[in-house]
């Protein structure tokens, strides 16, 4: 197929400043190939966000340009562009808008104009994917932190993307929940892009990690190799948690 | 299950009634109210004959007489109001239990008594057999503007976590020494109000966020179609139809 040779996501020369004045991104330049799990790592105000923002177009207007498996994000083909890109959002509690599981994990595929018995089928697929099949009629609020961001995973799945986003999936999670989160995003056939912190949850699932610092791709490597280099993560406000040593787990799998 | 996840006027049950399309209750519920207000208030006899109509579906719908009692206290202030008519109406007095009363005074109160019950039974027998969620789903069928019908389904996905947020700043505000008591500290709260208000602004817009992450252009999709059948319409009809022809006979009688 020659579609696996167009990498998932390109961006290229990415500029970007707020309504505001304030600049955040400086000329950003990220190729992730197709299947690729990669980190996205960066100390708080480095710009993580506002690029996640822009790979589904929700911001637009800088320099530069974004593209996704070979389709630049325009106004043109922004519902293509959103069903392509899967952003999970940090708060769970922002991304599951509807009443109950089930309606939440149809929305995006609703709107994108399933229906019926086509639409059953492909919530109870989302919702297989991450292991919450018998919460489908329940609310949200009434579920734990835990199983709140694997359904805000499966209303993402649902849409089949090209490329999921996830915003910090560790924070707030207890060890059982960032586990069982790490066995079902390994499980995925998808690409990844994880923004994150949490150093060892990266080392864990993504074997390639880039470091985001002052608007600008400051590093780009095997994520066992950056994490080893102390320099480097001291600078850009990374520093490992204590009792953490990267070089002696190998960062397979 | 279930019933716990619902809100305090639900009765949870599989009744004929339960079962019934909401927008067919809605509609029936609607057709009974009008009725009832539009019968000459002389026919006394018809407004019991409504109440009959009434405990038939409460029956039919297994929801016990104590509860429907104790969840028409709401109407209380009401029936103050219509108490204290007899004694400020001006017209023809009479003499009840000693007191001098004023006859369309006495009407008037009967009127606001006996149509309010009704109405309130009705509303309070909708709400015991019908899930939130689906009373929402049945304003949707019946072609409300979907602006107002949104704006109520983020009220309730979104009212616990508000009140949530509204109960965390307390716990914070008493934890640092802080008790409500009196004028003097209404500045404060105030000032909470003022903070909830605003992190739920800002919550909004990441909601919207996410929303418009996953193909949403204005609408929502309509993802649960369940058309009703002519039995069930009829069978929903059979409430204000007969309360129809009981308004008709109080009329012409």
């Amino acid at each position: 197929m020659s579609l696996n040779f167009v990498p998932s996501l390109d961006v290229r020369g990415l500029a970007y400043a707020y309504p505001d004045g304030h600049q955040a991104l400086f000329g950003v330049d990220l190729t992730v190939e197709r299947g690729e799990r990669v980190a996205l790592l960066g100390p708080n105000g480095a710009g993580k966000t506002t690029l996640v923002l822009h790979l589904n177009g929700i911001l637009t207007g800088g320099a530069g340009t974004v593209t996704v498996a070979g389709l630049p994000v325009a106004k043109a083909h922004l519902a293509e562009i959103r069903r392509r890109v899967g952003i999970v959002f940090q708060d769970p509690d922002d991304q599951l808008f509807m009443p109950t599981v089930r309606e939440d994990v149809a929305f995006g595929p609703a709107a994108a104009g399933l229906r019926g018995p086509e639409l059953e089928a492909v919530v109870r697929k989302a919702l297989a994917r991450v292991g919450m099949e018998e919460y489908a009629d329940r609310p949200p609020h009434h579920l734990s932190f835990g199983q709140r961001r694997r359904v805000a995973v499966a209303t993402v799945l649902a849409m089949e993307p090209e490329i999921l986003v996830l915003d910090e999936p560790s924070s707030n999670l207890d060890p059982a929940s960032r586990r069982e989160l790490a066995d079902i995003l390994r499980s995925l056939d998808v690409t990844v892009l994880m923004v994150t912190h949490d150093l060892p949850y990266a080392l864990e699932l993504c074997g390639r990690a880039v470091v985001l610092s002052d608007g600008v791709i400051a590093a780009d490597g095997p994520t066992g190799a950056l994490l080893a280099d102390e320099d480097l993560m001291r600078r850009h406000r990374l520093e490992l948690p204590f009792g953490f040593d990267p070089t002696r787990k190998p960062a397979t799998r | 299950m279930g019933a716990g996840h619902a809100h305090r006027l639900y009765r949870h049950g599989h009744s004929p009634v339960h079962r019934m399309p909401p927008h067919c209750k809605l509609a029936a519920v609607l057709g009974f109210v009008v009725v009832v207000v539009s019968t000459p208030r002389e026919a006394v006899w018809a407004f019991a004959a409504y109440a009959v109509l009434l405990g038939a579906v409460a029956t039919a719908a297994r929801v016990p007489p104590g509860f429907l009692l104790r969840r028409l206290v709401i109407e209380v202030p009401f029936v103050a109001f219509a108490f204290l008519m007899p004694f400020v109406v001006p017209g023809e007095q009479t003499r009840l239990l000693g007191v001098s009363v004023s006859v369309p005074g006495l009407w008037g109160a009967w009127n606001v008594l006996a149509k309010g019950t009704l109405g309130v039974a009705a509303s309070v027998l909708l709400a015991a057999t019908t899930d939130l969620r689906a009373l929402l789903l049945g304003l949707q069928r019946l072609r409300l503007p979907p602006l107002l019908v949104q704006i109520a389904s983020f009220m309730i996905r979104y009212g616990d976590v508000i009140t949530d947020e509204m109960r965390r700043m307390s716990i914070a505000r008493r934890s640092r020494g802080f008790e409500a008591r009196g004028v003097r500290h209404w500045g404060v709260l105030a000032k909470t109000a003022g903070a909830l208000f605003i992190r739920s602004y800002e919550r909004g817009e990441r909601v919207h966020l996410a929303m418009v992450s996953r193909g949403y252009a204005g609408s929502m999709p309509l993802i649960e179609e369940a058309p009703a059948s002519r039995a069930q319409w009829s069978s929903a009809a059979a409430l204000p139809l007969t309360a129809l022809a009981i308004c008709l006979l109080g009329w012409t009688l």
